[in-house]
Protein backbone atom coordinates (compact mmCIF):
# COMPACT_ATOMS: atom_id res chain seq x y z
CA UNK A 1 0.00 0.00 0.00
CA UNK A 2 1.32 3.18 -1.06
CA UNK A 3 2.20 5.94 1.53
CA UNK A 4 0.28 8.60 2.31
CA UNK A 5 1.74 12.29 1.91
CA UNK A 6 -0.61 14.81 1.04
CA UNK A 7 -3.31 14.58 3.53
CA UNK A 8 -4.67 18.00 3.34
CA UNK A 9 -5.39 20.01 0.31
CA UNK A 10 -2.70 22.46 -0.53
CA UNK A 11 -0.67 25.19 -3.08
CA UNK A 12 3.09 24.29 -3.69
CA UNK A 13 5.41 25.66 -5.74
CA UNK A 14 5.82 22.95 -8.39
CA UNK A 15 7.07 23.14 -11.77
CA UNK A 16 4.74 21.32 -14.36
CA UNK A 17 7.40 18.00 -14.32
CA UNK A 18 7.38 18.04 -10.74
CA UNK A 19 3.29 18.37 -10.64
CA UNK A 20 2.96 15.37 -13.28
CA UNK A 21 4.67 13.05 -11.02
CA UNK A 22 3.17 13.99 -7.85
CA UNK A 23 0.07 12.82 -9.81
CA UNK A 24 2.12 9.67 -10.78
CA UNK A 25 2.57 9.45 -7.60
CA UNK A 26 -0.85 10.08 -5.89
CA UNK A 27 -2.52 7.52 -9.23
CA UNK A 28 0.12 4.99 -7.72
CA UNK A 29 -0.06 3.21 -11.27
CA UNK A 30 1.31 -0.37 -11.29
CA UNK A 31 4.09 -0.02 -14.00
CA UNK A 32 5.84 2.76 -14.88
CA UNK A 33 8.66 2.36 -17.66
CA UNK A 34 10.55 5.55 -18.56
CA UNK A 35 13.44 6.45 -20.89
CA UNK A 36 14.50 9.86 -20.43
CA UNK A 37 14.53 12.64 -22.69
CA UNK A 38 14.74 16.41 -22.41
CA UNK A 39 12.58 18.07 -21.17
CA UNK A 40 10.77 14.92 -19.36
CA UNK A 41 13.88 13.58 -17.82
CA UNK A 42 13.52 15.56 -14.49
CA UNK A 43 9.62 14.25 -14.47
CA UNK A 44 10.69 10.62 -13.87
CA UNK A 45 13.86 11.81 -11.60
CA UNK A 46 11.07 12.77 -8.96
CA UNK A 47 9.03 9.85 -9.54
CA UNK A 48 12.55 7.38 -9.56
CA UNK A 49 12.69 9.15 -6.13
CA UNK A 50 9.14 8.21 -5.00
CA UNK A 51 10.21 4.24 -6.19
CA UNK A 52 13.53 4.48 -4.20
CA UNK A 53 11.84 5.93 -1.22
CA UNK A 54 8.87 3.36 -1.25
CA UNK A 55 6.27 5.78 -1.36
CA UNK A 56 4.45 4.07 -4.27
CA UNK A 57 3.79 0.68 -5.24
CA UNK A 58 4.74 0.80 -8.97
CA UNK A 59 7.16 -1.37 -10.94
CA UNK A 60 9.68 1.13 -12.36
CA UNK A 61 11.17 -0.29 -15.73
CA UNK A 62 13.75 1.76 -16.89
CA UNK A 63 14.21 0.64 -20.61
CA UNK A 64 16.59 1.63 -23.15
CA UNK A 65 14.65 3.70 -25.59
CA UNK A 66 11.09 4.83 -25.99
CA UNK A 67 10.17 2.57 -27.88
CA UNK A 68 11.02 0.00 -25.33
CA UNK A 69 9.08 1.99 -22.78
CA UNK A 70 5.99 2.26 -24.59
CA UNK A 71 6.40 -1.62 -25.52
CA UNK A 72 6.64 -1.95 -21.94
CA UNK A 73 3.87 -0.34 -20.81
CA UNK A 74 1.99 -1.86 -23.49
CA UNK A 75 2.55 -5.60 -22.17
CA UNK A 76 2.17 -4.32 -18.87
CA UNK A 77 -1.17 -3.31 -19.73
CA UNK A 78 -2.56 -6.33 -21.34
CA UNK A 79 -1.21 -8.16 -18.75
CA UNK A 80 -4.03 -6.31 -16.77
CA UNK A 81 -1.43 -3.64 -14.92
CA UNK A 82 -2.02 0.32 -15.00
CA UNK A 83 0.41 1.47 -16.88
CA UNK A 84 1.96 4.66 -17.25
CA UNK A 85 5.02 6.44 -19.17
CA UNK A 86 6.64 9.52 -20.02
CA UNK A 87 7.92 11.39 -23.16
CA UNK A 88 8.89 14.08 -25.10
CA UNK A 89 9.57 15.22 -28.77
CA UNK A 90 12.04 12.77 -30.33
CA UNK A 91 11.20 9.98 -27.69
CA UNK A 92 7.80 9.86 -28.99
CA UNK A 93 8.31 10.21 -32.73
CA UNK A 94 10.72 6.60 -31.27
CA UNK A 95 7.30 5.39 -29.85
CA UNK A 96 5.24 5.85 -33.33
CA UNK A 97 4.78 2.33 -34.00
CA UNK A 98 4.26 1.43 -30.16
CA UNK A 99 1.34 4.06 -30.00
CA UNK A 100 -0.60 2.60 -33.13
CA UNK A 101 -0.26 -1.21 -30.90
CA UNK A 102 -1.54 0.40 -27.95
CA UNK A 103 -4.22 1.99 -29.50
CA UNK A 104 -5.59 -0.75 -31.33
CA UNK A 105 -5.20 -3.09 -28.81
CA UNK A 106 -7.14 -1.00 -26.47
CA UNK A 107 -5.38 -1.02 -23.80
CA UNK A 108 -5.58 1.84 -20.91
CA UNK A 109 -2.25 3.30 -20.75
CA UNK A 110 -1.14 6.77 -20.44
CA UNK A 111 1.50 8.94 -21.32
CA UNK A 112 2.76 12.35 -19.98
CA UNK A 113 4.07 13.68 -22.80
CA UNK A 114 6.27 17.61 -22.41
CA UNK A 115 5.29 18.82 -25.61
CA UNK A 116 9.00 19.43 -27.52
CA UNK A 117 9.93 20.19 -31.27
CA UNK A 118 11.27 17.43 -33.43
CA UNK A 119 14.50 17.77 -35.28
CA UNK A 120 16.06 18.83 -37.55
CA UNK A 121 17.61 21.17 -36.54
CA UNK A 122 17.83 19.33 -33.13
CA UNK A 123 15.68 21.95 -30.63
CA UNK A 124 14.67 20.97 -27.58
CA UNK A 125 12.19 23.46 -26.39
CA UNK A 126 7.72 23.31 -26.42
CA UNK A 127 6.67 23.16 -29.70
CA UNK A 128 3.58 20.80 -30.89
CA UNK A 129 4.99 19.02 -33.72
CA UNK A 130 5.38 15.47 -31.52
CA UNK A 131 1.91 15.52 -29.98
CA UNK A 132 0.59 16.68 -34.35
CA UNK A 133 2.68 13.61 -35.80
CA UNK A 134 0.96 11.02 -33.31
CA UNK A 135 -2.07 12.43 -33.95
CA UNK A 136 -3.59 9.84 -36.03
CA UNK A 137 -2.21 7.16 -34.02
CA UNK A 138 -5.41 6.41 -31.98
CA UNK A 139 -5.06 8.19 -28.68
CA UNK A 140 -7.35 10.39 -26.75
CA UNK A 141 -4.88 13.78 -26.62
CA UNK A 142 -5.34 16.39 -23.65
CA UNK A 143 -3.61 19.49 -23.77
CA UNK A 144 -2.59 21.64 -20.35
CA UNK A 145 -2.44 25.42 -20.17
CA UNK A 146 -0.07 24.77 -17.20
CA UNK A 147 1.28 22.82 -14.42
CA UNK A 148 -2.31 22.49 -12.30
CA UNK A 149 -3.85 21.50 -15.10
CA UNK A 150 -1.65 18.65 -16.45
CA UNK A 151 -1.69 17.26 -12.75
CA UNK A 152 -5.56 17.12 -13.03
CA UNK A 153 -5.18 15.91 -16.75
CA UNK A 154 -3.28 12.89 -15.56
CA UNK A 155 -5.28 12.10 -13.04
CA UNK A 156 -8.65 12.03 -15.54
CA UNK A 157 -6.85 10.65 -18.41
CA UNK A 158 -6.66 7.11 -16.28
CA UNK A 159 -10.34 6.98 -15.61
CA UNK A 160 -10.87 8.58 -19.34
CA UNK A 161 -8.61 5.46 -20.11
CA UNK A 162 -10.15 2.72 -18.33
CA UNK A 163 -13.64 3.26 -19.05
CA UNK A 164 -15.54 0.15 -20.52
CA UNK A 165 -16.46 2.43 -23.08
CA UNK A 166 -13.76 3.80 -24.52
CA UNK A 167 -10.66 1.62 -23.87
CA UNK A 168 -8.08 3.86 -25.25
CA UNK A 169 -4.65 5.03 -24.62
CA UNK A 170 -4.43 8.58 -23.12
CA UNK A 171 -1.55 11.63 -24.01
CA UNK A 172 -1.50 14.21 -21.39
CA UNK A 173 0.48 17.35 -23.48
CA UNK A 174 2.05 20.39 -21.48
CA UNK A 175 4.45 22.53 -23.33
CA UNK A 176 8.53 21.61 -22.56
CA UNK A 177 10.09 24.19 -20.22
CA UNK A 178 7.42 26.53 -20.36
CA UNK A 179 5.31 24.59 -18.08
CA UNK A 180 7.49 21.77 -17.83
CA UNK A 181 10.29 23.88 -15.71
CA UNK A 182 8.62 27.03 -14.83
CA UNK A 183 7.88 27.04 -11.23
CA UNK A 184 3.86 28.17 -10.48
CA UNK A 185 1.60 27.61 -7.85
CA UNK A 186 0.27 24.52 -7.74
CA UNK A 187 -3.24 23.28 -5.90
CA UNK A 188 -2.66 19.75 -5.19
CA UNK A 189 -5.34 17.13 -4.21
CA UNK A 190 -5.11 14.94 -1.14
CA UNK A 191 -3.57 11.27 -2.08
CA UNK A 192 -6.90 10.06 -0.34
CA UNK A 193 -9.28 12.02 -2.84
CA UNK A 194 -7.07 10.97 -6.01
CA UNK A 195 -7.07 6.87 -4.81
CA UNK A 196 -10.41 7.78 -4.53
CA UNK A 197 -11.31 9.03 -7.80
CA UNK A 198 -9.10 7.40 -10.27
CA UNK A 199 -10.63 3.56 -7.83
CA UNK A 200 -9.37 0.15 -8.47
CA UNK A 201 -8.47 -0.56 -12.47
CA UNK A 202 -10.63 -2.23 -14.22
CA UNK A 203 -9.10 -4.58 -17.08
CA UNK A 204 -11.06 -6.01 -19.81
CA UNK A 205 -9.46 -9.79 -19.98
CA UNK A 206 -5.77 -9.20 -18.59
CA UNK A 207 -3.42 -11.67 -19.68
CA UNK A 208 -2.44 -12.91 -16.44
CA UNK A 209 -6.08 -14.10 -15.39
CA UNK A 210 -4.94 -17.91 -16.47
CA UNK A 211 -8.70 -19.38 -16.04
CA UNK A 212 -9.59 -17.34 -19.03
CA UNK A 213 -6.63 -17.54 -21.26
CA UNK A 214 -6.68 -14.81 -23.96
CA UNK A 215 -4.50 -13.85 -26.89
CA UNK A 216 -3.31 -10.14 -27.13
CA UNK A 217 -2.56 -8.42 -30.11
CA UNK A 218 -3.67 -11.02 -32.88
CA UNK A 219 -3.28 -10.28 -36.24
CA UNK A 220 -6.62 -9.54 -38.59
CA UNK A 221 -6.50 -9.50 -42.30
CA UNK A 222 -8.27 -7.39 -44.82
CA UNK A 223 -11.63 -9.50 -43.70
CA UNK A 224 -11.66 -8.11 -40.25
CA UNK A 225 -8.79 -5.36 -39.93
CA UNK A 226 -11.52 -2.56 -41.10
CA UNK A 227 -14.51 -3.49 -38.46
CA UNK A 228 -11.69 -3.03 -35.77
CA UNK A 229 -10.46 0.27 -36.94
CA UNK A 230 -14.27 1.48 -36.70
CA UNK A 231 -14.66 0.04 -32.89
CA UNK A 232 -11.67 2.63 -32.56
CA UNK A 233 -13.70 5.25 -33.81
CA UNK A 234 -16.73 4.27 -32.09
CA UNK A 235 -14.58 4.42 -28.91
CA UNK A 236 -13.11 7.74 -29.51
CA UNK A 237 -16.97 9.23 -29.99
CA UNK A 238 -17.50 7.37 -26.62
CA UNK A 239 -14.45 9.49 -25.23
CA UNK A 240 -16.23 12.55 -26.06
CA UNK A 241 -18.75 11.93 -23.69
CA UNK A 242 -16.52 10.31 -21.04
CA UNK A 243 -14.13 12.92 -21.09
CA UNK A 244 -16.92 15.25 -20.14
CA UNK A 245 -18.49 13.02 -17.67
CA UNK A 246 -14.89 12.62 -16.04
CA UNK A 247 -14.77 16.41 -16.27
CA UNK A 248 -17.89 17.00 -14.45
CA UNK A 249 -16.75 14.39 -11.57
CA UNK A 250 -14.06 16.08 -10.98
CA UNK A 251 -15.33 19.46 -10.36
CA UNK A 252 -16.57 17.79 -6.76
CA UNK A 253 -12.66 17.57 -6.41
CA UNK A 254 -11.28 20.64 -7.54
CA UNK A 255 -13.98 23.43 -8.16
CA UNK A 256 -13.31 23.64 -11.28
CA UNK A 257 -15.12 21.75 -14.15
CA UNK A 258 -12.92 20.24 -17.40
CA UNK A 259 -14.33 20.84 -20.67
CA UNK A 260 -13.54 20.05 -24.31
CA UNK A 261 -12.80 24.03 -24.78
CA UNK A 262 -12.51 26.86 -22.87
CA UNK A 263 -14.43 30.10 -24.21
CA UNK A 264 -13.27 33.00 -22.15
CA UNK A 265 -14.82 35.67 -23.10
CA UNK A 266 -16.29 34.75 -26.25
CA UNK A 267 -20.16 35.99 -25.75
CA UNK A 268 -19.98 38.82 -26.88
CA UNK A 269 -16.42 38.95 -28.54
CA UNK A 270 -15.71 40.03 -32.37
CA UNK A 271 -12.48 39.22 -32.29
CA UNK A 272 -11.29 35.25 -30.93
CA UNK A 273 -8.13 33.47 -30.87
CA UNK A 274 -8.31 29.37 -30.49
CA UNK A 275 -5.48 28.66 -28.44
CA UNK A 276 -3.85 25.23 -27.16
CA UNK A 277 -1.31 25.06 -24.73
CA UNK A 278 0.23 27.54 -22.32
CA UNK A 279 -0.10 30.07 -24.69
CA UNK A 280 -3.83 30.16 -23.69
CA UNK A 281 -2.96 31.34 -20.32
CA UNK A 282 -1.00 34.54 -21.90
CA UNK A 283 -4.13 34.81 -23.76
CA UNK A 284 -6.55 35.29 -21.53
CA UNK A 285 -4.29 38.03 -19.45
CA UNK A 286 -4.22 39.64 -23.09
CA UNK A 287 -8.17 39.38 -23.45
CA UNK A 288 -8.29 40.94 -19.92
CA UNK A 289 -6.11 43.83 -20.73
CA UNK A 290 -7.49 44.70 -24.09
CA UNK A 291 -11.10 44.26 -22.76
CA UNK A 292 -9.91 47.30 -20.05
CA UNK A 293 -9.07 49.21 -23.49
CA UNK A 294 -12.88 48.53 -24.55
CA UNK A 295 -12.23 45.83 -27.41
CA UNK A 296 -14.36 43.17 -27.85
CA UNK A 297 -11.83 40.24 -27.72
CA UNK A 298 -12.13 36.71 -26.55
CA UNK A 299 -10.16 33.11 -26.72
CA UNK A 300 -11.15 29.28 -26.90
CA UNK A 301 -8.88 26.97 -25.29
CA UNK A 302 -8.80 23.45 -26.67
CA UNK A 303 -8.04 21.26 -24.02
CA UNK A 304 -9.18 17.88 -26.43
CA UNK A 305 -7.38 17.98 -29.02
CA UNK A 306 -8.88 13.94 -29.94
CA UNK A 307 -11.68 12.95 -29.95
CA UNK A 308 -11.83 17.37 -31.86
CA UNK A 309 -14.88 18.76 -30.00
CA UNK A 310 -16.30 19.78 -33.23
CA UNK A 311 -19.38 20.56 -31.98
CA UNK A 312 -18.43 22.77 -28.50
CA UNK A 313 -16.22 24.84 -31.09
CA UNK A 314 -18.74 25.52 -33.50
CA UNK A 315 -21.35 26.26 -30.99
CA UNK A 316 -19.33 28.88 -28.81
CA UNK A 317 -18.46 30.27 -32.60
CA UNK A 318 -21.36 30.58 -33.21
CA UNK A 319 -22.75 31.90 -30.10
CA UNK A 320 -20.44 34.92 -29.97
CA UNK A 321 -19.98 37.99 -31.96
CA UNK A 322 -16.84 36.78 -33.68
CA UNK A 323 -16.26 39.06 -37.42
CA UNK A 324 -12.97 37.09 -37.47
CA UNK A 325 -10.98 34.18 -35.95
CA UNK A 326 -7.10 33.57 -35.53
CA UNK A 327 -6.11 30.03 -34.97
CA UNK A 328 -2.65 29.47 -33.22
CA UNK A 329 -0.74 26.89 -33.92
CA UNK A 330 2.40 25.71 -32.31
CA UNK A 331 3.09 23.21 -35.12
CA UNK A 332 3.64 23.36 -39.03
CA UNK A 333 1.40 21.63 -41.39
CA UNK A 334 4.10 21.83 -44.47
CA UNK A 335 2.59 22.33 -47.69
CA UNK A 336 -0.83 22.24 -45.46
CA UNK A 337 -2.79 25.72 -45.84
CA UNK A 338 -2.26 26.52 -41.71
CA UNK A 339 -1.50 24.53 -39.06
CA UNK A 340 -3.01 21.22 -37.82
CA UNK A 341 -5.55 22.70 -35.61
CA UNK A 342 -6.26 25.74 -37.95
CA UNK A 343 -7.60 22.55 -40.24
CA UNK A 344 -9.77 21.52 -37.14
CA UNK A 345 -11.58 24.86 -37.09
CA UNK A 346 -12.26 24.89 -40.59
CA UNK A 347 -14.07 22.01 -40.37
CA UNK A 348 -16.17 22.71 -37.10
CA UNK A 349 -17.42 25.54 -39.39
CA UNK A 350 -17.63 24.36 -42.48
CA UNK A 351 -19.67 21.09 -41.48
CA UNK A 352 -21.97 23.32 -39.68
CA UNK A 353 -22.42 25.67 -42.87
CA UNK A 354 -20.99 28.56 -41.21
CA UNK A 355 -18.55 31.13 -42.16
CA UNK A 356 -16.42 33.04 -40.51
CA UNK A 357 -12.72 34.66 -42.06
CA UNK A 358 -9.85 32.87 -40.40
CA UNK A 359 -6.51 33.65 -40.29
CA UNK A 360 -3.52 30.84 -39.61
CA UNK A 361 -1.18 31.97 -37.40
CA UNK A 362 2.14 29.97 -36.69
CA UNK A 363 3.76 30.87 -33.56
CA UNK A 364 6.65 29.71 -30.58
CA UNK A 365 8.17 26.61 -32.64
CA UNK A 366 10.70 25.82 -31.32
CA UNK A 367 10.12 27.30 -28.06
CA UNK A 368 10.39 30.53 -29.70
CA UNK A 369 9.12 33.39 -27.33
CA UNK A 370 4.97 34.00 -27.38
CA UNK A 371 4.89 37.04 -24.88
CA UNK A 372 1.17 39.29 -24.95
CA UNK A 373 2.85 41.34 -27.44
CA UNK A 374 2.59 38.62 -30.04
CA UNK A 375 -0.77 37.63 -29.11
CA UNK A 376 -1.42 41.43 -29.41
CA UNK A 377 0.39 40.96 -33.09
CA UNK A 378 -2.58 38.12 -33.70
CA UNK A 379 -5.55 39.94 -32.53
CA UNK A 380 -3.91 42.69 -34.68
CA UNK A 381 -3.99 40.11 -37.76
CA UNK A 382 -7.88 39.11 -37.20
CA UNK A 383 -8.52 42.26 -37.28
CA UNK A 384 -7.49 42.98 -40.33
CA UNK A 385 -9.08 39.60 -41.75
CA UNK A 386 -12.27 40.95 -40.28
CA UNK A 387 -12.07 44.66 -42.00
CA UNK A 388 -11.25 43.04 -45.44
CA UNK A 389 -7.85 43.52 -45.55
CA UNK A 390 -6.09 41.29 -47.57
CA UNK A 391 -3.89 38.56 -45.19
CA UNK A 392 -1.55 35.68 -46.10
CA UNK A 393 -3.31 32.28 -44.98
CA UNK A 394 -0.13 31.99 -42.52
CA UNK A 395 1.13 34.66 -40.61
CA UNK A 396 4.16 33.33 -38.53
CA UNK A 397 4.26 35.17 -35.29
CA UNK A 398 7.53 36.91 -33.98
CA UNK A 399 9.60 35.30 -36.72
CA UNK A 400 12.58 37.80 -37.57
CA UNK A 401 12.79 39.02 -41.09
CA UNK B 1 -18.04 -12.64 -41.18
CA UNK B 2 -18.91 -11.00 -38.10
CA UNK B 3 -20.14 -7.16 -38.20
CA UNK B 4 -17.92 -4.52 -36.25
CA UNK B 5 -20.14 -3.87 -33.29
CA UNK B 6 -20.12 -8.11 -32.87
CA UNK B 7 -16.14 -8.48 -32.71
CA UNK B 8 -13.90 -8.98 -29.73
CA UNK B 9 -13.01 -5.12 -28.63
CA UNK B 10 -8.91 -4.92 -29.72
CA UNK B 11 -9.31 -8.02 -31.59
CA UNK B 12 -8.98 -10.24 -28.66
CA UNK B 13 -9.01 -13.76 -28.79
CA UNK B 14 -10.73 -14.99 -25.98
CA UNK B 15 -11.55 -18.41 -26.85
CA UNK B 16 -7.97 -21.03 -26.52
CA UNK B 17 -7.39 -23.10 -29.81
CA UNK B 18 -10.16 -21.30 -31.99
CA UNK B 19 -7.40 -21.12 -34.51
CA UNK B 20 -8.71 -24.55 -35.93
CA UNK B 21 -11.54 -22.07 -36.73
CA UNK B 22 -10.02 -20.19 -39.31
CA UNK B 23 -9.76 -22.53 -42.86
CA UNK B 24 -5.97 -21.64 -43.82
CA UNK B 25 -6.92 -24.17 -46.73
CA UNK B 26 -8.45 -21.30 -48.85
CA UNK B 27 -5.35 -20.09 -49.10
CA UNK B 28 -4.05 -23.36 -50.94
CA UNK B 29 -2.85 -23.28 -54.83
CA UNK B 30 -1.37 -27.00 -54.39
CA UNK B 31 -3.06 -29.82 -53.32
CA UNK B 32 -1.10 -33.26 -51.81
CA UNK B 33 -3.07 -36.01 -52.48
CA UNK B 34 -2.29 -39.27 -50.57
CA UNK B 35 -2.12 -42.30 -51.91
CA UNK B 36 -2.43 -45.16 -49.02
CA UNK B 37 -1.72 -47.86 -51.17
CA UNK B 38 1.86 -46.33 -51.19
CA UNK B 39 2.29 -45.43 -47.69
CA UNK B 40 4.92 -47.36 -45.53
CA UNK B 41 2.90 -45.02 -42.58
CA UNK B 42 6.37 -43.95 -41.22
CA UNK B 43 5.20 -40.41 -40.09
CA UNK B 44 7.46 -38.38 -41.34
CA UNK B 45 5.24 -36.01 -43.13
CA UNK B 46 3.20 -35.39 -40.20
CA UNK B 47 6.09 -34.45 -38.67
CA UNK B 48 6.96 -31.78 -41.06
CA UNK B 49 3.53 -30.70 -41.39
CA UNK B 50 3.53 -26.86 -40.87
CA UNK B 51 -0.15 -26.90 -40.07
CA UNK B 52 -0.75 -30.50 -38.64
CA UNK B 53 -2.98 -31.14 -41.91
CA UNK B 54 -1.86 -34.88 -41.89
CA UNK B 55 -4.77 -36.85 -40.48
CA UNK B 56 -3.73 -39.81 -37.99
CA UNK B 57 -5.56 -42.74 -36.85
CA UNK B 58 -4.84 -45.69 -34.74
CA UNK B 59 -1.04 -45.25 -36.13
CA UNK B 60 -2.12 -44.66 -39.75
CA UNK B 61 -2.12 -41.87 -41.85
CA UNK B 62 -5.47 -41.99 -43.24
CA UNK B 63 -5.66 -38.54 -45.41
CA UNK B 64 -5.03 -34.60 -45.34
CA UNK B 65 -7.12 -32.07 -43.64
CA UNK B 66 -8.19 -29.47 -46.43
CA UNK B 67 -9.08 -27.25 -44.45
CA UNK B 68 -5.69 -25.96 -43.13
CA UNK B 69 -3.83 -27.53 -45.26
CA UNK B 70 -2.43 -24.66 -47.05
CA UNK B 71 -0.23 -26.56 -50.05
CA UNK B 72 3.32 -26.11 -48.80
CA UNK B 73 4.06 -29.59 -50.20
CA UNK B 74 6.88 -30.43 -47.41
CA UNK B 75 5.09 -33.59 -46.76
CA UNK B 76 5.42 -34.80 -50.35
CA UNK B 77 8.65 -33.39 -50.00
CA UNK B 78 9.69 -35.47 -47.36
CA UNK B 79 7.77 -38.56 -47.88
CA UNK B 80 10.39 -41.66 -48.64
CA UNK B 81 7.77 -42.66 -50.51
CA UNK B 82 7.35 -40.36 -52.83
CA UNK B 83 11.14 -39.77 -53.98
CA UNK B 84 11.79 -40.71 -58.29
CA UNK B 85 9.55 -39.86 -61.00
CA UNK B 86 7.01 -42.88 -60.59
CA UNK B 87 3.59 -41.45 -59.57
CA UNK B 88 2.35 -44.69 -59.44
CA UNK B 89 4.65 -45.38 -56.41
CA UNK B 90 4.65 -41.96 -54.40
CA UNK B 91 2.52 -41.78 -51.02
CA UNK B 92 2.14 -38.33 -51.75
CA UNK B 93 1.64 -36.12 -55.08
CA UNK B 94 1.27 -32.75 -55.45
CA UNK B 95 -1.45 -31.43 -58.01
CA UNK B 96 -2.65 -28.25 -58.85
CA UNK B 97 -5.77 -27.22 -56.99
CA UNK B 98 -7.79 -26.09 -59.98
CA UNK B 99 -8.24 -29.58 -61.43
CA UNK B 100 -10.27 -30.33 -57.91
CA UNK B 101 -12.40 -26.79 -58.03
CA UNK B 102 -15.64 -27.33 -59.66
CA UNK B 103 -16.19 -23.87 -60.32
CA UNK B 104 -12.56 -23.52 -62.33
S1 LIG C 1 1.12 -29.63 -48.27
FE1 LIG C 1 2.09 -28.69 -46.50
S2 LIG C 1 0.39 -28.07 -45.26
FE2 LIG C 1 -0.44 -29.52 -46.70
S3 LIG C 1 -0.35 -31.45 -45.66
FE3 LIG C 1 1.53 -31.27 -46.84
S4 LIG C 1 2.99 -30.39 -45.40
FE4 LIG C 1 0.97 -30.10 -44.52
S1 LIG D 1 5.85 -39.65 -45.19
FE1 LIG D 1 4.92 -40.77 -46.87
S2 LIG D 1 5.15 -42.89 -46.33
FE2 LIG D 1 5.57 -41.76 -44.47
S3 LIG D 1 3.60 -41.69 -43.46
FE3 LIG D 1 3.69 -39.88 -44.72
S4 LIG D 1 2.74 -40.44 -46.63
FE4 LIG D 1 3.18 -42.34 -45.55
Amino acid sequence: MAVTMIEERKVVPYSGNMAAAEALRQINPDVVAAYPITPQTEMMHFFADFVANGLVDTEFITVESEHSALSAVVGAAAAGARAMTATAGPGLALMWEILGVASGMRLPAVIALVNRALSSPINIHGDHSDMMGARDQGWIILVSENAEEEYDNLIQAVKIAEDERVRLPVMVGMDGFIISHSIEGVSLLKDEEVREFVGKQRMFHPLLDVEHPTTHGAIAMSDSYMEFKRQQREAMMNAYKVIREVGEEFAALRGKKYEHIEAYKTEDAEYILIVMGSAAGTAKYVVDRMRERGEKVGIIKIRTFRPFPYYDLADAIVASNAKAIGVMDRAETFGGYSGPLFEEVCTALYTRNKFYPIAGLIYGLGGRDCNINHIEEAFDVVKKKAAGEEVPPVTYLNLQV
Amino acid sequence: MKGWRDLEIGALITEPGNSAEYKTGEWRAWRPVFNRENCIDCMICWVFCPDSSIIVKDKKVVGIDYDHCKGCGICAHECPKSKGDDESKKALVMKPEYLFREED
